[in-house]
């Protein structure tokens, strides 16, 4: 018994794809072992909704995605009883409209809960439906069932899926949801840590191009004027789109370009202008920083 | 076990309730964080903490709590040189993990104090002291399947550390933040209703179901109105020149409430310093530019919520004396305490926000008028932590 919870708590590791930290990689193993959802936080482009897919990948399970809009009702997950068309078909005498069951169609909750095999559920960007909504869902995430009254039937979980939940922390989520769950927030990597990211995505990329961009690319977080930082998925593709051109490694320091791939603010676009035209004069020297228009 | 742990994040203000805790015994329980106080820093920190903004309360806790496990501080520079040296390979000792007892967190805490007082000298390979490459409980690069690692390879990550780096200070909520994060507050101000005056555009699945049948099976579409914000504000700024070094965070503020188009009527007016006969329609508070204070409790309901935006700081004589206004040698009738009692008794949810942190108020230039408004209104910091405890402030009952 006990080496088993240890093979299950040991199970995930991160993927081919997907670099993770050994907190990050704690923390899933524990919402595993403990059966509780996982709440994800974290900057827009860490990596949250990635990490469900790396998650299913990893422990060869299938991934069903939630996505939550800000019109999202909690019952919408579990089933919704399509009574108009019921209505309408009693209108124009269509089908058997005594079998109730035809017209309950179950939600991404209820296709996770009736799966044969256990999956992972992706709630995805929890925060945008209304402040309701994560408390609706209590006892369905507690207990992993729901009662259809129309039909009378209860659907419980089969396998009790693990069930990744992802906020980008717009709005607080209610006390009694959060008591239920694993939490972790992911930090914006390092640089090292960073490193490793992208050559998980580009084996091949040139190690002076990628060092060249990287320093471009912390200069610009640092800088204390922009308002929307550059994340990991950002610099992904500016690193796509500099491989693509072929720019030569010394511009990419001293011209930034593509910069409206990393920046998507028009006051950030014209910060770093600013800063550039202020610093243009000094011969574009390196700096005790090592950066060149500080 | 650790029940003093969980009063003590309790007592930092951490809401940890019982449930969360018995999940961490039985995490524990499972095995999950290996004997070792780093995994136990961050199994304990994903069971109890809920928010990035909790995580510095949580590392200062933790700090404390496992303080003279691994701290720098208590631990002798002596001891950390020890156990700097290199060790010889592991070659042998396997079987004698099974020969230790497995010791209990708290006692092996304990025991490496004592030893601490008792050790003098640099250990390597024993089986007691702290030293490296060893059977001590203590000790790094050793074989105590249950021990404490003092320092070595995880010196850099050890959990005391990383809970000491505080690397979460950022996220605080009582740090000044920018619009968004105001906004997203002024979101919480709201209460629905749809006894509003609004056309019916919402369909009623349920009525109109009822409807249809009633109706012999032919549809009938039933509609309600959408539920919408009732909530009305009345935002008042103090433009005063000591205001000067904040107006940067109330024109955020400003904005913040602005762009909030959830509420069903804002008005915002400024005063100077106190609150008299007149409220400027411009933050530059000119001669003439102004409203009756008077016309504000005629045409206003009480239902309005009341955010004053100041310092709360000026002279006792401002505030409290007729005339006391300093402003193109006005003449007040009344004393701005009188005013501020009648937005008192007229509206029933006032709340003050001040700009000035909360520790310098029994302190600073203005600390008898901040005391004096304190008492008449709740006062908070204007922060994002203040305007959230504001805004719930305005929703409650008073």
């Amino acid at each position: 018994m006990s080496k088993n919870k240890m093979k299950d708590i040991s199970n995930f590791k991160g993927s081919s794809s997907y670099v993770v930290s050994r907190e990050l990689m704690n923390s899933v193993n524990v919402a595993v072992a403990l059966q509780k959802p996982l709440l994800i936080k974290g900057e827009p482009g860490t990596g949250k909704t990635m990490l469900a897919e790396a998650i299913a990948e990893s422990m060869d399970k299938e991934l069903i995605i939630w996505n939550i809009k800000s019109t999202t009702k909690a019952q919408e997950g579990l089933y919704v009883y399509d009574t108009v068309q019921r209505l309408y078909d009693s209108q124009f005498g269509e089908g058997d409209v005594s079998d109730i069951k035809k017209y309950i169609k179950l939600g991404k909750l209820g296709e996770a809960f009736t799966s044969e095999k256990q999956v992972v559920m992706l709630i995805d960007e929890i925060d945008k439906a209304d402040l309701e909504f994560p408390n609706d869902l209590l006892w369905e995430l507690d207990k992993m069932e729901f009662h259809i009254p129309e039909t009378k039937e209860t659907i419980s979980a089969k396998q009790r899926p693990i069930v990744i939940i992802t906020s980008n922390a717009e709005k607080e989520l209610p006390d009694a949801f959060l008591r239920r769950c694993i939490f972790h927030y992911i930090e914006f990597p390092d640089a090292e840590k960073m490193e490793e990211i992208v050559r998980v995505h580009y084996p091949d990329i040139e190690s002076k191009l990628l060092a060249a961009a990287m320093e471009a690319f912390y200069w610009i977080r640092d800088l204390k004027d922009v308002q929307k930082k550059p994340s990991t998925s950002e610099l992904l593709d500016w690193l796509q789109a500099l491989t693509l051109s072929g720019i030569s490694v010394d511009r990419i320091t001293t011209e930034i370009p593509f910069l409206g791939v990393l920046l998507k603010k028009n006051q950030d676009l014209d910060t770093i202008f600013d800063v550039k035209s202020r610093k243009g004069n000094t011969n574009g020297s390196y700096n005790n920083s090592g950066y060149r228009w500080r | 076990m650790f029940i003093d742990f969980f009063y003590l994040i309790r007592s930092k203000g951490l809401k940890v309730s019982i449930n969360e805790w018995m999940t961490l015994i039985e995490a524990l329980d499972k095995g999950l964080c290996r004997s070792s106080l780093v995994d136990f820093y961050y199994l304990c920190r994903a069971v109890v903490v809920k928010s990035e903004a909790d995580f510095d309360k949580f590392d200062i806790a933790f700090a404390e709590f496992f303080d003279g496990v691994e701290t720098a501080d208590d631990i002798p520079d002596e001891v950390w040189k020890w156990l700097d040296e290199e060790i010889r390979p592991a070659e042998f000792i396997d079987a004698l993990r099974q020969r230790f007892p497995q010791y209990e967190l708290d006692e092996l805490m304990k025991m490496l104090e004592e030893r601490l007082q008792e050790q003098t000298e640099a250990h390597m390979g024993g089986n007691y002291w702290v030293g490296t490459g060893g059977t001590s409980v203590f000790g790094h690069n050793g074989y105590n399947p249950a021990g404490i690692r003092v320092g070595g390879e995880s010196r850099h990550r050890s959990a005391v550390k990383v809970a000491g780096e505080r690397n979460f200070r950022d996220f605080r909520q009582d740090n000044i933040l920018d619009t968004r994060q105001f906004q997203m507050a002024f979101r919480k101000l709201r209460q629905f209703s749809s006894r509003v005056d609004a056309e019916r555009t919402e369909l009623d699945v349920e009525a109109t179901v009822q409807e249809t049948c009633d109706n012999a099976g032919l549809l009938s579409l039933v509609f309600e109105k959408p539920r919408q914000n009732t909530v009305k504000v009345l935002l008042l700024f103090d433009s005063d020149g000591s205001m000067t070094p904040y107006s940067h965070m109330c024109s955020m503020l400003f904005q913040a409430a602005d762009k909030s188009n959830h509420f069903k009527d804002l008005k915002t007016y400024y005063f100077h310093n106190c609150i008299y006969d007149h409220l400027y329609e411009t933050p530059n508070c000119r001669w003439g530019d102004w409203i009756d204070t008077n016309w504000v409790f005629r045409n206003l309901s009480s239902e309005y919520k009341v955010i004053i935006v100041g310092d709360a700081s000026m002279a006792p004589s401002e505030l409290m004396s007729r005339g006391g206004s300093n402003y193109y040698s006005h003449w007040n009738e009344e004393p701005g305490i009188e005013w501020l009692s009648k937005f008192k008794r007229h509206f029933d949810h006032v709340v003050w926000l001040n700009p000035i942190k909360q520790e310098y108020w029994e302190y600073d230039y203005g600390c008898f008028t901040i005391d004096r408004i304190g008492n008449l209104f709740p006062m908070y910091e204007l922060t994002i932590d203040g305007l959230e405890n504001a805004i719930k402030k305005l929703l409650v009952a008073r």
